[in-house]
Order: C-alpha cells, then sequence, then structure tokens
C-alpha cells in the first residue's frame, strides 16, 4: 500500500491547505464558424461550442468526486471573435457575445473566454468594430471574458491600441456602474498574451493551437505557503528547494486531472498552467508566503526578491511534474482576489508602484486593481503602456485588468464578490500623461528582439 | 478501479465494523488496512478494490460520508492515483 505519512499529506494538503484544480479549460477552434452572414456565423458557432463542451462540467464534476480534488471551474476558451466575425456585414459583435454567453450558459461553464482581439501591430476591420462593442458586450453578458493583445515583444507596443483601451475601460467601467464597473474585470489588456491560457479573464484560443484540446490550471498558495512553514528561519537555498518540491506534487495532481479528463472527453491534453492562483479565501494568498519569507506585510522593500524567488521555484518544480507547460505559468498577484494583498494595500504597504515592479518578476501583470472612478482614460493609457514595455523589454506576458469604480474614491471599498473578492481603491498619479498618450503610432520592437 | 478510503476523527468503538459492514454490503474487497491513533484522533487507511462493486462510485462515496456523518468522523474515498501520481516521479 502507498505510504500512511503521503496519504495523509495529500489530504491535508486538499482539506486544510485548500489545494484544489483552479480550472478545466476546453479551448474550441471557430475557425470553420465564419459566414457571409452574421446570424449564420453566430448559430454555428453556439453549435459547435455546445456540442463540444456538451460534457465538460459533468466529466470535471466527476473526476472531482472520484478523485477527491476539488475543481473549481470548468470554463472555455474560443478563437478571438474579431477573426471568426470579420467575414460578416454586421457593424456591431454585441450580438456574438451574446451567443457565446447562451452557449455557455447551456453547457454550464462559470466564463468563456475569447471575445478577443490581436492588434500589437495593427487593426483590421474586425479588430475595430470588436474593440468598440467590448463595453456594451460585457455589460449584457454575464460569463464572456475579453482580452486585446496591444504588444508583443516581436512587433513593440501598438500605442494607438493603448490609447483606445484607456477609453474602453472607462465606458466599460460606465455602462456597469451599477455593479461597482465589474464589466472591467472580465477584460484583460495584454502584451504577449499566450495562445494557450487556462485561465480567465484572458484565456482565448489562439490561432495556432489544434480544433479542441483540454488546459488546465492548478493552484495551492496555501500548500506553499505551509510547506514554507516548516522551514521557518533557514536559508533561501531551502526555501527554493522547498517551493520546487511542492510545485512538483501540485503539479503532478494537475497532470494526473489533466490526462484524465482529457481521456474521458477524448480531446487531446494540451498545457498544464503552472500558477498560483490566490483566492480571497483564508489561507489561499500568494501575499502570505512572501510574508512568510519574513516580509513584514506585503509591498515591503525585499517582496520583489521574494516573489521572484517564489516564481522561478514554482516553475521548476512544475516544469518536471507535467508533459507539456504552457499558458501564463508563475505567481499571480490579482490585489482583490488575494486576502494578503488586500490587507497590504489596507495598511499601506502596498502600492501601484511596487506592484507594478513585482510584475517584472511575476507571471502577470497589474491585475485586479481598483483605481478611483474619475481617474482619466490617459492615465489608464500611460499604465497601461508601462505595463506593456516591461513585458516587452523583460519577454514575458503582462496583463493589465484595471477597475475605475465609477463615483469612487481613494479608500472606498469595492466588493465583486466571489472569486473576484474585494478591493480597496487605490491611488494612481496625479500627474497628466495625456500629451504621451495622445501621440499615438508604434513603439517599435526592442533591438534584442531580432534574433533571427 | 482501486481506491483508498480514509477514516479520521475522535476514536470510538465500531469504526472498523461500521466500514467494513458498508464494504461487503456492496461487494467491495478490502486489500489492506491499516490503523494508527494520533493524539486521540483515530486513523484508518483502507485499499479498496471496488472492481466487483454492486454499487456505483458516487452512491457508495455518499453512503460512506453519510455513515461519518452518523459517527461524527471524516470519512473519504478516493481514486488511489491520487496518491499515487502527487508523490511519485
Amino acid at each position: 500500500m502507498i505510504n500512511q505519512n503521503k496519504i495523509m499529506e495529500t489530504i491535508k494538503m486538499i482539506e486544510k491547505e485548500k489545494l484544489d484544480i483552479r480550472t478545466i479549460t476546453m479551448g474550441i477552434s471557430l475557425r470553420d464558424c465564419c459566414s457571409f452572414d452574421g446570424a449564420k456565423s453566430r448559430q454555428k458557432i453556439y453549435d459547435k461550442i455546445t456540442r463540444y463542451a456538451e460534457n465538460l462540467v459533468k466529466v470535471g464534476n466527476e473526476i472531482e468526486a472520484e478523485y477527491g480534488i476539488p475543481i473549481i471551474n470548468k470554463r472555455i476558451s474560443v478563437t478571438p471573435i474579431a477573426l471568426i466575425a470579420e467575414s460578416c456585414d454586421d457593424k456591431d459583435y454585441v450580438e456574438f457575445a451574446k451567443t457565446l454567453d447562451r452557449a455557455a450558459s447551456t453547457v454550464g461553464v462559470n466564463f468563456i473566454g475569447g471575445y478577443s482581439a490581436l492588434v500589437h501591430k495593427g487593426y483590421s476591420k474586425g479588430d475595430r468594430i470588436l474593440i468598440s462593442s467590448i463595453p456594451e458586450a460585457l455589460s449584457v453578458t454575464e460569463k464572456v471574458c475579453s482580452s486585446i493583445n496591444i504588444a508583443t515583444s516581436k512587433n513593440g507596443i501598438n500605442m494607438d491600441a493603448v490609447k483606445e483601451m484607456g477609453q474602453i475601460i472607462k465606458k466599460t467601467a460606465e455602462l456597469t456602474k451599477e455593479q461597482d464597473g465589474l464589466g472591467c474585470a472580465k477584460f484583460v489588456v495584454f502584451a504577449n498574451a499566450v495562445e494557450d491560457n487556462p485561465f480567465m479573464a484572458g484565456a482565448f484560443h489562439g490561432i495556432g493551437e489544434a480544433e479542441c484540446i483540454i488546459n488546465v490550471g492548478v493552484s495551492g498558495p496555501g500548500t506553499v505557503k505551509s510547506a514554507l512553514e516548516t522551514v521557518k528561519g533557514e536559508n533561501f537555498n531551502v526555501v527554493a528547494e522547498t517551493i520546487k518540491k511542492t510545485a512538483f506534487k501540485i503539479t503532478k495532481m494537475g497532470q494526473l486531472v489533466a490526462t484524465e479528463a482529457s481521456r474521458r472527453l477524448n480531446v487531446p491534453f494540451g498545457i498544464i498552467d503552472l500558477s498560483l492562483a490566490p483566492t480571497p479565501a483564508i489561507g489561499d494568498s500568494v501575499a502570505h508566503i512572501l510574508e512568510e519569507m519574513g516580509i513584514e506585510s506585503c509591498g515591503a522593500h525585499g517582496t520583489t526578491a521574494a516573489l521572484a524567488l517564489l516564481n522561478d521555484a514554482v516553475k521548476k518544480g512544475g516544469v518536471m511534474a507535467a508533459s507539456q507547460v504552457g499558458g501564463l505559468s508563475g505567481a499571480f498577484i490579482p490585489v482583490s482576489e488575494d486576502a494578503g494583498m488586500i490587507d497590504a494595500v489596507l495598511n499601506g504597504s502596498l502600492n501601484l508602484e511596487k506592484l507594478e515592479a513585482m510584475t517584472c518578476v511575476c507571471s502577470v501583470g497589474l491585475d485586479m486593481i481598483a483605481i478611483p472612478g474619475d481617474t482619466s482614460a490617459e492615465t489608464i493609457s500611460a499604465i497601461i503602456a508601462d505595463e506593456a514595455a516591461i513585458g516587452v523589454i523583460n519577454n514575458k506576458t503582462t496583463a493589465i485588468r484595471l477597475i475605475p469604480v465609477p463615483g469612487k474614491g481613494v479608500g472606498e471599498m469595492v466588493e465583486f464578490g466571489g472569486l473576484l473578492g474585494r478591493a480597496p481603491i487605490m491611488p494612481v498619479s496625479k500627474f497628466s500623461s495625456a500629451d504621451f498618450v495622445n501621440r499615438g503610432g508604434q513603439i517599435p520592437a526592442p533591438i534584442h528582439s531580432f534574433k533571427n | 478501479m482501486k481506491s483508498i478510503i480514509t477514516v479520521i476523527g475522535k476514536d470510538k468503538t465500531g469504526i472498523i465494523a461500521a466500514v467494513s459492514n458498508i464494504l461487503a454490503d456492496a461487494n467491495v474487497n478490502i486489500l489492506d488496512i491499516s490503523q494508527t491513533i494520533l493524539q486521540e484522533f483515530f486513523t484508518m487507511i483502507m485499499l479498496v478494490d471496488l472492481s466487483k462493486s454492486s454499487k456505483a462510485f458516487n452512491e457508495l462515496k455518499e453512503i460512506l460520508e453519510q455513515k461519518g456523518t452518523e459517527l461524527d468522523l471524516s470519512i473519504r474515498i478516493q481514486h488511489e492515483d491520487i496518491f499515487n501520481s502527487m508523490h511519485n516521479i
């Protein structure tokens, strides 16, 4: 029989430390759903999603029951809709978002990602229409997530798109002001977006991907923190080893679930995303891991180094445990979804500037950050430009998910509920970046991108 | 399919009997069993073979969980692969 201690360790990780599979995401290509007639295209989209994902939730629940491991979300990502919808003559793609929403409800998933466009080097017709319809699409749908890629290391930063993103975020907040700008929580602006990310709101099924795949995102900040509690005071070599070993175990479980889901659904396995994704629940915080390393409160000096070590050790441990790794893979630092981050903002140790520094060494970017409702579109664009620059220069993905909460100011709290959590509104710079943002054009690709 | 049943809680008379009765009723064979008492906490681990089980996995799981609630214990049944995969290279 298997070693008793190991059995008890696994049970403790699941029960006490909130180890879970964060998401099983089915990626579905919609490339065969184009039509000159919008209604026909939408019908094809609906039929295809509901056919392919018919058993997704059922299989997820079966695996959860048999293995005794919680699988929190079952989700779908699709080909960026701008690419599919632009074959038709529609002047507005909100109906496509409604179709995705309906398909998601039919199959029972909680989010569907891919109301997206890739404009890092310029806009095509469909990109323009899709982007201008994002605010309305996010306000009339519940489960649809949207993302726009505005920069890559290979192409630089599309500053026209950056400028527009500020306006789109403002408008989305305005249209969902009854829910404190909730629409913005479903919208991500990317630099170096990945094609196989299973996590929302930024998931889409890239154009280089197969017809249909299963991607799995693991989680387990609580497990890592708890493992570090056993090595209090030890040096960083020990800390890194401990994180690696824990990440290995977490990922092995993710691989098992992914292989099993892929077999039962008869859909090829894509990747495991080795991410530490926090939730607002106590004991499920990335900030608390950093604090366990010896930082009094997340954001104090040393936080960036601690996060860099964590991010790297998670990858090293996870890579060996998974047959294919992809997605965002690393530590997430979404402020509103992490109890430790929320506390750190409230007690003044964590601010936007420190978060920006942290995004240089973690897997994503400025994520789920509430800012004052009267922040100008140009300031939001400038924040996006800064983050994009970090991604482009460092050859990493950066994502920006900001919520300018209508009618609220610094210090007030905003409650999104559920996994999206709650956030204290954080101050942004009072100085203007308008003239910078209004220049438009393209910030050229960095010299180190020319590797051919 | 082989599964691991774990029973954790305060020690009392008849825990093993209660669980093994349920398993016998469902024609589930017990392959291995071990138990320890750690600081008054009873911990039992069973390796069982479900291949001839007369009950579906979820049904058996529910019956065991119900018995757990009745006896104020936590009783879990999980596919053995989760333990195998997590701890082995």
